[in-house]
């Protein structure tokens, strides 16, 4: 069976919507993918989350602009892979408060007819997992087979089981955490501290000027250094010089791993909104599971649904012992849990960079929660 | 074919004990084969905990919830009796620290079903005894500076060892593989010696009923 080329599109919450905060947005546009074929009954629906810098396209292929493009996770989900668009329907949607198709500080605000820049109101991981809520009602997925995700993707695929514990039959939480660390936290501030730093930054109102590309791209940057580890570091770039034999005795980009982040800090400019970086790391500072709850395992004791927990065993951002508390407190629920650490030396980053050692875990937990959710159905029919 | 057709002989024996529908937790259940066969056969409510990525993908794959851990670390993630049946197959004796397994077991389970290989049985001893050279058998395969197994015990040792971690073994079945290998069976006499391996349920001590074991121990 071929599968169709992937669809993409865009949709209106109907109603606007009001945040956690309390503050509403009359109007969102949610950009959004779809791969493979929705059964009849709709029980074949995976929704994947991005993280902070990805984007709707998670499989590769035509993207929103009809350019063939490598999807995020091409590894992992497409004809054949684990997540099998031949098997199943997965959705990927850009974040509320993205810069890649949905609503965002860059977008016009419909009072002003002027971009919201920092009149955008804070948006929080559960907010995104809101409006991915409504987006399903619109595409007629009353229940998903999976909701998943890495990193901050693994955020929002939590906080969704969460507030709708009847609509997925599992969950995959990749390289991610029930609630930030201190250490990840201090990370995004220093990130944030250098576009708002960056004399370009305006308040935020840069549209016009452009962007603070200085500060975007140290805080980028950063975030490289805390996606790869040590090792990865000392392998991929080790001390080589990069176009020279010697040092040069000047404040130039010598060595090859300079190089590799000022051009990963250059890409990232071209392509990300610096006040989407400010509201996307303030959304992952804020998120806290057990928020509102005595305990983790009261806060997802309701959550009637299969868990596959994945953590990497280089990755320090989001370390295994916070994919452990996780566990541990979906096991005092009572929850079906299953959990690995994958052996890996690629840091954080190993979430993008290991899809054969990850595809061995997520295609038989998708094909068992599949086969369940089959009799299941038909237990109901009958 | 259904589970029972591919399990193990020693662990159809244990699956044998488990009471239908029982929370049972499989420490180092591998890939599963006994979970598997005690939810599809005995209704029961089960979970694992396997150390290799092997065996947790296989687990995955019959649909089994299993997580990784060493179990020398304890099973800190597992609340207090929150298990009827903790299962120990053949682990026992590769653990760095075998009372805490033990201690830990009796925590989250309210029984234990531990299988280990007696170091006790005729031919071990007389492998040492004879040839003075560290025992190689069908149950202990390996020499001794490549093995696994880092803690032997006999069947006696074996209920000191649990006394003294505040259990009491309420019984014990020790076990010889039948001549044709197909199989196992109950030794009836002389266990210490004859056994190859022994499978004991154990409680903790403020459970356990009021009677001695079962068998008489050479």
């Amino acid at each position: 069976m071929g599968t169709p080329a992937g669809t993409s599109g865009s949709f209106s919450l109907p109603e606007g919507h009001t945040l956690l905060s309390g503050r509403r947005l009359e109007t969102i546009e949610v950009a959004h993918e779809t791969f493979g074929t929705l059964d009849a009954g709709g029980g074949n629906a995976i929704l994947i989350c991005h993280a902070l810098s990805g984007d709707s396209h998670v499989a590769s292929g035509p993207d929103a602009s009809g350019q063939p493009r490598a999807g995020w996770w091409g590894d992992i989900v497409g004809p054949g892979r684990a997540v099998d668009t031949d098997r199943y329907f997965v959705v990927c949607a850009n974040v509320l408060g993205g810069c890649s198709g949905t609503t965002g500080p860059g977008s016009t605000d419909p009072a002003t007819g002027e971009p919201y820049a920092l009149r955008f109101p804070l948006v929080t991981i559960e907010d995104m997992a809101d409006v991915f809520a409504t987006l399903l009602d619109a595409l007629g997925i009353d229940r998903l087979l999976a909701v998943a995700g890495g990193s901050m993707g693994g955020m929002q695929a939590l906080a969704f089981a969460q507030r709708y514990p009847k609509r997925c039959a599992s969950v995959l939480a990749i390289a991610t955490t029930w609630r930030l660390g201190a250490q990840a936290i201090a990370f995004n501030e220093v990130g944030r501290t250098a576009i708002l730093g960056d004399p370009a930054f305006k308040g935020g109102d840069y549209y016009e000027s452009g962007q603070p590309g200085h500060g975007l791209a140290i805080a980028r940057m950063i975030g490289h250094i805390t996606y790869l580890s040590d090792d990865s570091m000392r392998e991929k770039f080790g001390r080589r010089l990069r176009e020279r034999e010697e040092h040069a005795f000047e404040f130039v980009s010598e060595f090859e791993v300079e190089s590799y982040l000022a051009y990963q800090g250059r890409k990232f400019v071209e392509r990300f909104d610096a006040n989407t970086y400010l509201y996307m790391t303030k959304a992952m500072d804020y998120f806290d599971l057990s928020a509102g709850f005595p305990t983790l395992a009261d806060a997802v004791a309701d959550i009637d649904a299969r868990f596959l927990v994945l953590s990497f065993s280089s990755d320090w951002l989001f370390p295994t012992y916070q994919s452990r508390e996780l566990v541990d407190a979906l096991q005092s629920a009572g929850a079906e849990v299953s959990f690995a650490e994958i052996e890996s030396p690629y840091g954080h980053d190993a979430f993008l960079l290991e899809p054969v050692e990850q595809a061995r875990f997520v295609a038989p937990f998708l094909a068992s929660v599949c086969a369940d959710e089959l009799a299941k159905r038909a237990g109901e029919a009958a | 074919m259904t589970a029972a057709q591919f399990l193990r002989s020693d662990l159809r024996f244990i699956g044998g004990l488990v009471p239908e529908g029982s929370r049972v937790l499989d420490l180092g259940c591998g890939s599963g084969e006994l979970l598997a066969y005690l939810r599809d056969e005995r209704g029961c409510r089960v979970r694992g905990v396997e150390l290799t990525p092997e065996g947790i993908a296989a687990s995955i794959a019959r649909g089994l919830s299993v997580v990784q851990d060493d179990l020398d670390r304890g099973l800190a993630g597992f609340p207090d009796g929150s298990f009827d049946v903790v299962i120990l197959s053949q682990t026992l004796q590769i653990v760095r620290n075998p009372a805490l397994v033990l201690r830990e077991m009796l925590r989250v389970g309210s029984s234990g079903i531990l299988s280990f290989p007696n170091f006790g049985n005729w031919r071990v001893r007389g492998y040492l005894a004879f040839r003075g050279r560290m025992p190689v058998s069908r149950s202990i395969p390996h020499s001794w500076y490549d093995t696994p197994n880092i803690h032997h015990t006999t069947i006696k040792d074996f209920r000191d060892f649990v006394q003294a971690n505040g259990g009491v073994v309420v019984r014990e079945m020790p076990l010889a593989p039948d001549i044709s290998g197909a199989g196992i069976h109950a030794v009836r006499f002389a266990a210490n010696l004859r056994a190859e391996l022994a499978v004991a349920i154990v409680t903790s001590d403020r459970s356990a009923p009021d009677q001695p074991p079962n068998h008489t121990i050479a």
